[in-house]
């Protein structure tokens, strides 16, 4: 699957690749809100259009930390559930209308990801990774063992938003197409809210630590602020993610928060690269395509996807997207 | 409660904490001597099982299948840090963690198309099969018979590494590996048979735990998530910590069981968490 | 500002130049994916977990469904419509499930969906259908699908419910004083067989000696043992299932609870006991849908093994894979009835509908949707009377069926 932001003409820039690069990292807001406008349409289904853009969401938010501060979290997953669960929460028990239930769910997402983040952030490495996973083991089971408010095991339903109201007009909220240009609105805000903040003197100073973090604290980076900022904002933009998500399905699985959905996250950003803007965009669209194509071929698509990752580890760590830009544009 | 519950309680959970000793000894050698967090050590504790079963069906005979498929799985986990792990040294050390995690995916869906999803039967060997009075309650032998095998490897890898002159060299690769290359060790053949041991501890887990529970590809997720609640509880790298923590994880997960059962798994997770927070390198661990 | 100026009018081409690719890439790619044209076979979404630990139980639904589809088809179809099963892998996750689920209708254009293999996934398929208007027969086991709040008029519950499988398992297997430990898994399923078997031994006066809830997808049931064996019980009543229910039963049997007490569980999964040895199982008793052991005693059940072997190669189908074809069948029946897809026609069908297809009378309940149907209660065959590898278990109850056992309609919450 071509991505429409690859599809860009190569013949024009070939001749001017640096150029093509700084136009791309210039516009990068704009083209890939083209991109996304064109998305439904290239895709097998509405369905997975939309849960494009809600991965894509959430690995580009989750990229804040792993690729440019350089955190790597296996507990994400934590945030995108919480803010799925709180807006479905909002909705079914407390008949809040849907985009205060999206702020909530945000704020929610937000708000333990500060928690969280005050905690791990106070570890190094490894074992950054293990706390995040094992912090996030709890909010699973913490959610297995309050059914009355999530569901449990069965998972969190009776939530639907049939239709939305939109400054006046009614929109049918059950028309794939209508619920993903709402939606798209939402990643489109995140993609520019990201954007913004990496070229921000905070996104110099989160690549900083990525790069030193002696050095950066030498600098007079209050390191510790610093990182604890990123891993909020990087939780906040997943708990958005969550609350797309669960818009559209109207269910949140209990397996959301598991760390194995973690897992799938990172893969994501990794695939795509994580060494760029669009990179765990990429990835999460190249990730769902070949496991929703793969999966109608094979019962066995796991061992393709997990192939696959191995040799990116191995051979193309950039990702597709960060290859492309040194490989193919240099 | 009555004492001769608590104490038979206090024995399930040394018993428990027997198995989660070998497969955390085995993820904190790897990343004691190589600092490669392996994500595919449950896959691989899975893949000993397996291997096991099928050697002991070939062979009719469990004893077989104890002794030759952690060598088997051994030997393929040296092939697997040659081929796989070995381009990675040098590159961040999330590297070998993610290609790991990719590799478990593989290992899990080659062996649902080798053997099928469903799980296979692996019974008891018979010598073993049956319970045996502790005086407090009845214990099932095998698992007594684990506790042994278990103790046995502690000693033997006590003894391996502090007593031989390739422990010595293990342990002063771990702690200096440039060093050690300028004094003309070859450290690369460390650590390709130190990533083959840790991979073997993981298989002989499996085979051990194969007539316990039952075998089927997914196994090896939760074993996975205790092996890593373990080490770093005890602090990675350090191995009386994966021991002593090993021990102490069973014990506290037995004694929830008996007051509060269904946060027998969670507790695990909240153990770890509070360790942690305390302490960040764990109990025995030193500071990066 | 100047530089942004003078960008602006070679920047403009080049955008254009994008747009145009973007184009033209769009409709050639585009054509593929393009929605069907509307032909009139009737097209059935079946969502089923290909991949995960349920992945064998999962094939057999699809052959089974295959089979019921084939039957009408060869039959000449419903009102000459030809039948298609669309297969999709739910991978035992109820946010992939309505991802499948939502591409089903509103790509491929369903006209019912069946299926699903676990309360979570049935769940989350009903929530889609529910909201959609779309038709749904259910083949897993749920009692919350019962109760009103999930509740949709377009769906249907085919397979069993825990009160039921729990309720004829206890009735069989409990008798006045009998001391009962259970052993119950920390989620929706195995509460909800808990009360079910707590409702039954109320009516039948069994006492229940003590109650251990473990947590859902443990490993390692050790820690539970010595506590059971120290409540001195005439039954151990395990309520989990799959792997749980392998590895609880196994570890029971390794501290010796099986000399003590008799191991009864809800349900007896055909691969799960295949995937334990069988002295591990024996004499342990549980409910089931379906055995093929059943065609001795049925013509009905008969004939759907025969026509069962011929098309997969002398098969037998097991417990949840008949589902599959119980589900797909009653479907296709009340299509025949209503005489094509008319949603609200094939639901009036479907709730007049008596069918026996397999099992002996089944319909379905008119307040609650639940499929009335025999259950049956089998006991795990020692090794030596095996008389082949299928023949697993040996029936020692088949409770016909009767909404006596079912939770009443008020009971659920549905007005008198």
């Amino acid at each position: 699957m071509t991505s429409p932001a690859l599809a860009v003409s190569p013949s024009a820039s070939a001749r001017k690749p640096a150029r093509f690069r700084s136009l791309v990292t210039k516009y990068r807001v704009p083209l890939s809100i083209l991109a996304l406008c064109l998305l439904p349409w290239l895709l097998p289904s509405k369905a997975l259009a939309v849960n494009v853009l809600i991965y894509g969401t959430v690995a580009v938010g989750y990229n804040l930390l792993f690729g440019y501060t350089g955190l790597l979290s296996f507990g994400h997953a934590a945030f995108v559930g919480t803010g799925a669960y709180i807006t479905g929460i909002a909705i079914g028990q407390f008949g809040v209308p849907w985009y205060l239930a999206v702020l909530m769910g945000v704020i929610g997402g937000a708000l333990l990801a500060f928690v969280m983040g005050a905690l791990s952030t106070r570890t190094r490495g490894i074992y950054f990774s293990m706390v995040t996973l094992a912090l996030a083991q709890l909010v699973y089971y913490v959610a297995l063992q309050t059914p009355s408010w999530t569901g449990g095991e069965n998972g969190l339903r009776g939530f639907t938003v049939n239709k939305i109201n939109l400054f006046g007009f009614e929109i049918n909220f059950l028309d794939p197409v209508n619920k993903y240009y709402v939606l798209m609105v939402f990643a489109a805000l995140a993609l520019w809210l990201v954007s913004r903040i990496l070229n921000s003197p905070f996104g110099a100073a989160i690549e900083a630590i990525r790069e030193n973090e002696r050095r950066a604290r030498t600098c007079g980076y209050n390191v510790e602020r610093t990182k604890l900022l990123s891993f909020t904002l990087s939780g906040t933009i997943c708990a958005l993610g969550g609350t797309m998500s669960a818009l559209h399905l109207a269910f949140v699985p209990l397996d959301s928060l598991h760390y194995l959905s973690s897992g799938m996250i990172v893969m994501m950003t990794l695939l795509g690269g994580a060494s760029s803007f669009f990179g765990p965009f990429i990835g999460a669209l190249v990730f769902l395509v070949m496991e929703d194509v793969f999966s109608l071929w094979t019962s066995h698509w796991q061992i393709i996807v997990g192939s696959i990752f191995v040799l990116f580890v191995l051979f193309l760590p950039k990702g597709i997207w960060g290859t492309f830009l040194t490989k193919v544009m240099r | 409660m009555d004492t001769e519950l608590i104490l038979m309680q206090l024995f399930s959970g040394v018993a428990l904490g027997a198995i989660l000793v070998i497969t955390a000894l085995g993820l904190s050698i790897i990343f004691g001597m190589l600092g490669v967090v392996n994500f595919a050590h449950g896959a691989l504790f899975m893949v000993g099982a397996y291997a096991g079963l099928w050697v002991a069906s070939l062979t009719g005979s469990f004893w077989w299948g104890l002794l030759v498929a952690p060598i088997m799985i051994g030997v393929f986990g040296m092939a697997i840090e040659y081929v796989l792990i070995r381009p990675l040294y040098g590159r961040s050390i999330d590297d070998p963690l993610l290609l790991t995690f990719g590799l478990s995916y593989v290992l899990v869906e080659g062996v649902r198309i080798v053997f099928g999803s469903d799980g296979i039967p692996f019974p008891t060997p018979s010598s073993l099969t049956g319970v045996v009075d502790l005086g407090v309650g009845f214990f099932p032998i095998y698992r007594i018979f684990v506790v042994g095998v278990v103790f046995l490897v502690v000693v033997l890898l006590w003894l391996g590494l502090e007593k031989t002159k390739f422990g010595l060299i293990v342990r002063a690769g771990a702690r200096d590996p440039t060093m050690m290359k300028v004094l003309g060790v070859d450290i690369s053949k460390v650590w390709l048979l130190v990533f083959g041991l840790g991979v073997g501890l993981a298989s002989l887990g499996g085979v051990l735990s194969g007539p316990m529970r039952s075998v089927n590809p997914e196994m090896g997720a939760l074993v996975l998530a205790e092996a890593f609640v373990v080490t770093v509880i005890g602090g990675l790298g350090s191995l009386v910590g994966s021991i002593i923590a090993g021990l102490l994880v069973g014990v506290v997960i037995s004694m929830t069981a008996l007051f509060a059962p269904e946060m027998a798994t969670i507790v695990m997770f909240a153990l770890m968490a509070i360790v942690l927070l305390i302490r960040p390198q764990g109990l025995f661990g030193k500071l990066a | 500002m100047t530089k942004d100026i003078r960008d602006t009018k070679r920047n403009h081409i080049s955008r254009r130049h994008v747009l145009a690719a973007l184009g033209t890439g769009a409709s050639v790619v585009a054509m593929p994916w393009i929605a069907r044209a509307a032909d009139d076979t009737i097209r059935i979404g079946f969502p089923t977990p290909l991949t995960g630990p349920f992945a064998a139980e999962a094939k057999d639904q699809v052959k089974s469904a295959e089979l019921a589809v084939k039957q009408f088809n060869d039959k000449g179809g419903v009102n000459g419509r030809k039948i298609e099963l669309l297969v999709r892998d739910d991978k035992l996750n109820g946010g992939e499930a309505a991802t499948r689920t939502l591409e089903l209708i509103e790509k491929d254009k369903v006209h019912a969906i069946v299926g699903s293999l676990s309360s979570a996934v049935q769940l989350a398929v009903n929530e889609v259908t529910r909201a959609r208007g779309v038709l749904y027969v259910s083949i897993s086991q749920s009692d919350t699908i019962n109760e009103v709040k999930d509740f949709s008029k377009y769906t249907f519950h085919e397979a069993l419910n825990p009160t039921m499988t729990a309720g004829a398992v206890a009735r069989h297997a409990f008798k006045k004083g009998t001391k009962v430990a259970h052993l119950v898994a920390d989620y929706a399923y195995g509460h909800e067989m808990l009360r079910g078997f707590k409702r039954a031994q109320a009516v039948i006066g069994a006492e229940t000696v003590g109650e251990i809830m473990h947590p859902f997808g443990a490993a390692d049931y050790s820690t539970f043992m010595p506590r059971l064996r120290s409540m001195r019980p005439d039954i151990l009543c395990i309520s989990n299932f799959g792997r749980d229910q392998a590895n609880s039963i196994k570890q029971a049997v390794d501290f010796g609870l099986k000399q003590q007490a008799k191991i009864v569980v809800p349900v007896l999964l055909h691969n799960q006991r295949l995937a334990v040895s069988p002295e591990v199982f024996e004499g342990v008793v549980g409910g089931s849908n379906y055995y093929w052991g059943l065609e001795s005693q049925l013509p009905s059940a008969k004939a759907f093994n025969d026509a069962y072997r011929a098309a997969n190669g002398g098969a037998i189908p097991t417990d949840y894979g008949a589902y599959g074809y119980t589900g797909v069948s009653s479907l296709l029946q009340a299509m025949q009835v209503a005489g094509g897809t008319d949603t609200d026609k094939v639901i009036a069908a479907l709730e007049g509908l008596k069918y026996d297809v397999a099992k002996g009378p089944q319909y379905y309940r008119k307040c609650d949707h639940q499929s009335v149907q025999s259950v049956l209660v089998l006991e795990s065959k020692k090794k030596a009377d095996m008389k082949g590898d299928s023949d697993l278990f040996s029936i020692v109850a088949n409770e016909p069926a009767s909404e006596n056992v079912l939770r009443s309609c008020t009971e659920l919450g549905f007005p008198a």
